[in-house]
């Protein structure tokens, strides 16, 4: 099948991309990276889109540090988060989840904000910025926002943002000293969706265990974390596995699913106390 | 739709190292637009969602899908096919080596195959065979169970580091 485009435009900078949106009226659809736009397009499972490029916004891509805050442009891709020394420093979590994003190639053009506003419940940045605590920045008509990762994932391929708006950046708090952060997941082959996928952080605070591949939306395993904050790993595998319900399809069944996401869990613990002693 | 979205775009681009100016429908891929509009066959439009890697090709210095990414999107693009870096020789030896070593059979994942190879080596030193193995894990080949392809990617990389250092 080839894709069918209502039509094409390419942004020159946000204000202009933003009033491209507001001229489509509803039928508007930001293409950057267009790793998993193209793919929807060339099944038609996504028609008559009035696409806005926004890949050539060069202030919308790159990496900076501010008041303890890591500030990654949408359009960074996925390639240049995986090499970068502010990220893998302060947020090592996205750049491990590089490693497991789709092949070289794909990482190559793929964009985190494109990753994000997609919101593929099976996709690995989504559950990183759960687990992390990361802040959405938009923009919109009315101005600009900020939205936590809790609230922006909606549901399968639904966020926060409005049909006006445009993801500009996430951020993600520096990690503290001794923070550790981890991602485990179980794929059939490297580079595809995970059966499960499991991130823990370990802060000074508590832990915070997020998952991919297991629902509608990433999820926060809020008992699970209550469980390792009280030194009870087993009590936490056992949580995490009644607080998930994961779907059942050709890849895997629920009941597996829920098996694999208490694997990973253990393999995630094990993985930080392994490394700390 | 209004007149800010265009069903046709105009792109200016050069490929395998010469100008082109094209007119291209909006939602055609780069791989539809190599083939049909200037020619090159090399790269092949197969699953056409990223999973296959046979349409792989080299755009503005990095290995990418060519049926991922819009032709309208060239616009000022430097792109290398599979002809281009052949006739320039750049993967010469890559070619060699897979022919020696029965890399291919029936040669539809090649072209992708090569070019993926190439951004790997292109970085220099000798990956070992994991490293090869994770670098075209995208390219699926369907005859040769991928073991010769890794030989004839090694070999190339140990030929290029000897070459270096001699």
């Amino acid at each position: 099948m080839k894709a069918s485009a209502g039509g094409y435009a390419r942004a020159a900078d946000l204000g202009h991309a933003l009033e491209m949106l507001a001229s489509a009226e509803g039928m508007g659809r930001i293409l950057a990276g267009g790793q998993s736009l193209v793919a929807a397009m060339n099944m038609r499972l996504s028609t008559g889109d009035l696409l806005i490029d926004i890949s050539r916004i060069s202030d919308l891509s790159g990496v900076r540090e501010a008041d303890g805050r890591l500030r990654i442009g949408a359009l960074t891709r996925h390639a240049d988060i995986g090499a970068n020394p502010l990220v893998r420093t302060h947020a090592p979590l996205l750049a491990d989840a590089v490693g497991h994003i789709a092949h070289a190639a794909i990482r190559n053009r793929g964009t985190i904000g494109g990753a994000m506003a997609h919101a593929d419940p099976a996709a690995e940045f989504p559950a990183c910025a759960l687990a992390l605590g990361a802040t959405m920045h938009v923009v919109g008509p009315k101005g600009e926002r900020d939205v936590e990762a809790d609230a922006f994932f909606h549901e399968v391929f639904e966020t926060d943002l409005q049909p006006d708006e445009i993801l500009t950046a996430i951020s993600v708090p520096v990690a503290e000293s001794g923070e550790r952060q981890v991602l485990q997941e179980v794929a059939r082959r490297s580079g595809d969706y995970a059966l499960a996928g499991l991130c823990l952080v370990k802060r000074a605070a508590g832990h915070r265990v997020s998952l991919l591949s297991v629902g509608p939306r990433p999820v926060l395993a809020r008992e699970a974390m209550k469980r390792l904050d009280a030194g009870d790993p087993e009590g936490a595998v056992a949580a995490l596995r009644s607080e998930i319900d994961p779907p059942s399809d050709t890849q895997a069944s629920a009941g597996y699913r829920r098996h694999i996401a208490g694997v990973l869990l253990r393999r995630a613990v094990a993985q930080i106390t392994g490394e700390m002693a | 739709m209004n007149d800010i979205f265009r069903d046709k775009v105009d792109i200016e681009l050069t490929v395998n190292g010469e100008q082109v100016e094209a007119r291209v429908p909006a939602g055609q891929h780069v791989i539809d637009f190599l083939r049909q509009d200037l020619g090159l066959t090399g790269a092949h439009a197969s699953c056409e969602h990223g999973v296959c890697g046979a349409c792989t090709i080299r755009v503005d210095g990095l290995a990418v899908r060519g049926c991922l990414m819009l032709a309208a999107q060239l616009d000022g693009a430097e792109v290398w096919t599979v002809e281009g870096l052949s006739d320039s020789n750049a993967v010469r030896d890559l070619q060699d080596a897979f022919v020696a070593r029965n890399a291919l059979q029936c040669g539809f994942c090649t072209p992708g195959m090569l070019v993926a190879a190439e951004e790997l080596l292109s970085r220099g030193g000798v990956p070992g065979r994991a490293e090869i193995r994770e670098h075209l894990s995208g390219n699926y080949c369907r005859c040769t169970g991928y073991e010769a392809i890794v030989d004839a990617v090694e070999s190339v990389a140990r030929q290029r580091a000897g070459k270096a250092t001699a």
